[in-house]
């Protein structure tokens, strides 16, 4: 009975207190004692005639024999699928019928990915941007769940989830203008590629911390419940983002204060080199779910319908009962895990090339639209064309542009420019103008 | 670390919780009734003597307070004309293990007065969340020996989120508070000064009080602020400085030093409860020496405001700083570089810190631990005569 030793002292230090400081009127006190008793009653009522556990910290039946419980990881939590890898679909019941329209978006959508990505990656290789991370094989996770989403729920991402924003209409020119820093840049050129943020498009900005996002996304999501705004939050990150403090504390805060929050996990088999028998040993992610109370469930995430219908209705039940649901997408990281890093150090050729070729969300979706007679050809060659020419408009007019101001370098460190960094600012100038030779200004705004 | 903590607090012995017997020595010296306790169990006095500010005129009706008091009245003032605004953190909901928060969540709901599970990074990243969905957050880590699990939301997320999204997003309504500083015997992970480690990080604003009248005025302006602020509250003054406080809301700015007492022979600078001590150390090199000293309250540690200081070291000529935490890395030293730059000519005397020593901080070591008194005094005296 610790606790109510702990309420005896409250209360006597209350009156000690109040002794000393005559602010305290005795209406507070009261109002005080009262509270916590109230709060004693919170606990549970203690029966001690009937023989079950009174335990407060769970509740359960006693047992009479000495059983661990038993980690299920050979047979796990099974992973929901709609179409097969032919894009047939497998139970019509579960067919979200979406109409032609939306289904060419979506294809055409994560396509533009692929295509952007193909070519931000070789532009890397030429050095002409400092950085990129592809995303493929995880085109069907971004636009499968974004388009299940309302557009003013709000995102936390990772970094792997660019298909997020081009889903809501992120413009290449700007995809592009974060890559290169240019002046065009949200956000002012500060930070590394593939770091891109939108606030019109309420997808929060990119950080390389990782799992920093989940308990924000909490925060975040607790906000929107008290405006009563009708919002959802949704947070992505990797599986091996998961293993981080920050993704227990999210899990766990989402849970107790009831956010109107999805937790989407892509489960690409890898980060960086760590494959997931060195990241966890219990059955993947959405095992975990349960431990926090969470509704959890495992999806395909090269099966873009799939990820769609478990997004929807998570992001229904979210909101509509505030709480957390994790949604973990089981996929493959086709490329390397960025422009810095050579996969087939870590993994055989064979088996990047079963996920790219036998079962990549590109593939299947299209499989699916040419058995609906949507997509043939015809239409494949056009788009490729039309794509491809659209990325490298963009692409050439961020490269023309120039950089951001390098004023730019000390603002929004705060709201306000404090007096201490104004003094380094033109300090700063001062130098620039006496050494600019050396400093390549004409690449700058001015 | 917290489970630590919740068995000092919880189940300690029944005569001296942590708490309790974190103000036993007031409550000592104010009850006739303990003076019959062997004296051998009698704590060490305590290093400093509170003295009060003026009493405020100008924001209206003042009510006696201590510093919990105040801390609490500015948060009532706070949640009371900001509907968007949650207190949170661990144990919180039934007024927090200071006090701090007593009567909030009656007043203002379940909802916006809410404990946290235990966990510091959790609670600074919701922070973030609450604040970056344009609510206002504010934060409670229970000790600021506690911050260090939530350093990475601090200094990677809360410092850079304005800047790093090119102020599409920013997390400027979080407030942090914590209570900070010495305490008596609150050994080494309930003692702690981690201001310098944030000092380093340009984004936060960072604010420790020396009072009643102060932590009230500058926690509202903590809040009212559009940037991640870290708010350290003296724990030793929490029951020990009283005063007059209004009980309507009001700003005292940040990021401005106060002079509290004008002297013409040496500057001294200090913040939180450190403040009191330079304030006798004063009145000793008045008496003893007949030195004339400026006492400086800091108040903000980052931005500070380096106007004041240099403008006093201009005029005195000399400059102490003393703090609770470690000399090496301390903020002193971040104050002391500065004004040699700026007021090299002026000095007479090489800059002084008197402050912790570079050890953690102890717990039956502790009167020989602080840069108490005495040892700013002999500073003093060697500063003097230099």
């Amino acid at each position: 009975m610790a606790s109510v030793r702990g309420l005896q002292k409250w209360v006597g230090i209350g009156f000690h207190a109040f002794r000393q400081h005559s602010a305290l009127n005795s209406s507070r006190v009261l109002q005080q004692r009262a509270f916590r008793l109230s709060g004693a009653r919170c606990q549970q009522p203690f029966d001690s005639s009937v023989e079950k556990p009174q335990f407060p910290g769970a509740s359960a039946e006693f047992v009479d024999h000495l059983e661990f419980i038993q980690p299920n990881v050979i047979s796990g939590i099974p992973i929901y699928r709609v179409m097969d890898r032919q894009g047939q679909i497998i139970n019509p019941s579960e067919d979200p019928k979406l109409p032609k329209e939306t289904v060419l978006n979506f294809y055409q959508k994560m396509t533009l990915l692929n295509t952007m990505d193909r070519i931000l990656y070789e532009s890397q290789r030429q050095g002409r941007i400092s950085f990129y991370m592809t995303n493929y094989g995880e085109e069907g996770t971004h636009i499968g769940s974004a388009a299940a989403l309302e557009p003013n729920d709000l995102v936390f991402g990772q970094y792997r989830e660019a298909g997020v924003l081009m889903y809501r209409g992120f413009p290449l020119d700007l995809f592009m203008a974060q890559c290169y820093a240019n002046a065009d840049d949200l956000g002012k050129g500060r930070q590394m590629p593939v770091h891109y943020g939108c606030r019109d498009l309420n997808f929060v900005t990119i950080s390389s911390p990782l799992a920093t996002q989940l308990p924000q996304a909490a925060g975040a999501a607790y906000a929107l419940k008290r405006e009563n705004s009708n919002r959802a939050v949704v947070c992505y990150f990797g599986e091996g983002a998961a293993s981080e403090g920050d993704a227990h504390a999210g899990f766990n805060f989402a849970a107790t204060l009831e956010c109107p929050l999805i937790f989407f996990c892509r489960n690409n088999g890898y980060a960086i080199s760590t494959p997931t028998d060195e990241q966890y040993r219990g059955d993947g992610i959405a095992a975990r779910g349960p431990g926090y109370g969470m509704l959890s469930i495992r999806v395909d995430g090269n099966d873009v319908f799939a990820v769609y219908n478990v997004t929807k209705e998570a992001r229904r039940r979210a909101v509509a009962e505030n709480q957390p649901f994790l949604i973990e997408a089981m996929t493959y990281r086709i490329g390397h895990h960025s422009t810095s890093d050579d996969s087939s150090a870590y993994r055989s050729v064979d088996e990047v090339n079963y996920w790219d070729k036998q079962d990549h969300p590109i593939s299947r979706l299209r499989h699916y639209m040419t058995a609906c007679g949507w997509w043939g050809e015809e239409e494949e060659r056009a788009w490729r064309k039309q794509s491809r020419k659209l990325v490298m408009e963009a692409f050439e007019r961020a490269e023309k542009r120039l950089k951001p101001h390098p004023d730019l370098l000390f603002t929004d460190v705060y709201n306000e420019m404090t007096p201490g960094l104004d003094q380094q600012r033109e300090s700063f100038w001062r130098h620039i103008q006496q050494y600019k030779e050396h400093y390549p200004l004409d690449l700058y705004e001015k | 670390m917290m489970a630590a903590v919740r068995l000092l607090l919880r189940t300690g012995s029944s005569s001296s919780s942590f708490v309790h017997s974190g103000f036993g020595a007031t409550l000592l010296r104010l009850s006739p009734s303990c003076s019959s306790r062997p004296k051998t169990q009698k704590r060490h006095a305590a290093h400093f003597t509170y003295q009060p500010d003026p009493v405020p005129a100008e924001y209206g009706p003042t009510v006696k307070m201590n510093l919990f008091q105040s801390v609490t009245s500015a948060l009532d003032n706070r949640l009371a004309t900001d509907p968007t605004a949650v207190i949170f953190g661990e144990d919180v909901a039934f007024g927090g293990v200071f006090r701090c928060t007593v009567g909030l969540r009656d007043k203002y709901g379940k909802d916006r007065v809410f404990n946290t599970p235990l966990c510091e990074q959790g609670i600074v990243g919701f922070g973030i969340g609450v604040a970056a969905a344009g609510a206002t957050a504010i934060a409670e880590i229970q000790f600021a020996d506690y911050i260090f699990p939530a350093f990475d939301q601090i200094v990677n997320e809360a410092a850079k989120y304005r800047y790093r999204s090119g102020n599409l997003f920013d997390c400027g309504n979080l407030t942090i508070r914590a209570p900070w500083g010495c305490v008596g015997h609150g050994s080494l992970y309930h003692s702690q000064s981690p201001e310098a480690f944030f000092a380093h990080c340009p984004g936060l604003k960072i604010v420790v009080p020396r009072g009643p009248i102060q932590a009230k005025g500058l926690l509202l302006s903590c809040f009212a602020d559009k940037n991640p602020c870290i708010f350290f509250e003296p724990k030793i003054l929490y029951r020990a400085a009283v005063e007059q406080v209004p009980t309507e809301p009001y700003h005292i700015p940040l990021s401005q030093a106060e002079v509290v007492q004008e002297g013409s022979d040496m500057t001294f600078v200090a913040w939180g409860t450190q403040v009191h001590v330079m304030r006798e150390v004063a009145t000793m090199a008045q008496e003893k020496l007949g030195v004339s000293c400026e006492v400086i309250d800091l108040r903000t540690i980052l931005p500070w405001d380096v106007e004041t200081i240099c403008k006093s070291v201009v005029k005195t000529g000399r400059l102490l700083i003393s703090h609770e935490a470690p000399v090496t890395g301390g903020f002193a030293a971040e104050i002391s570089s500065t004004v040699q730059e700026q007021c090299f000519l002026n000095l007479e005397a090489p800059i002084t810190r008197v402050c912790g020593y570079d050890t953690p901080f102890p717990h039956i070591f502790e009167p020989f631990y602080i840069p108490d008194k005495w040892k700013c005094f002999e500073a003093v005296k060697r500063m003097i005569s230099y």
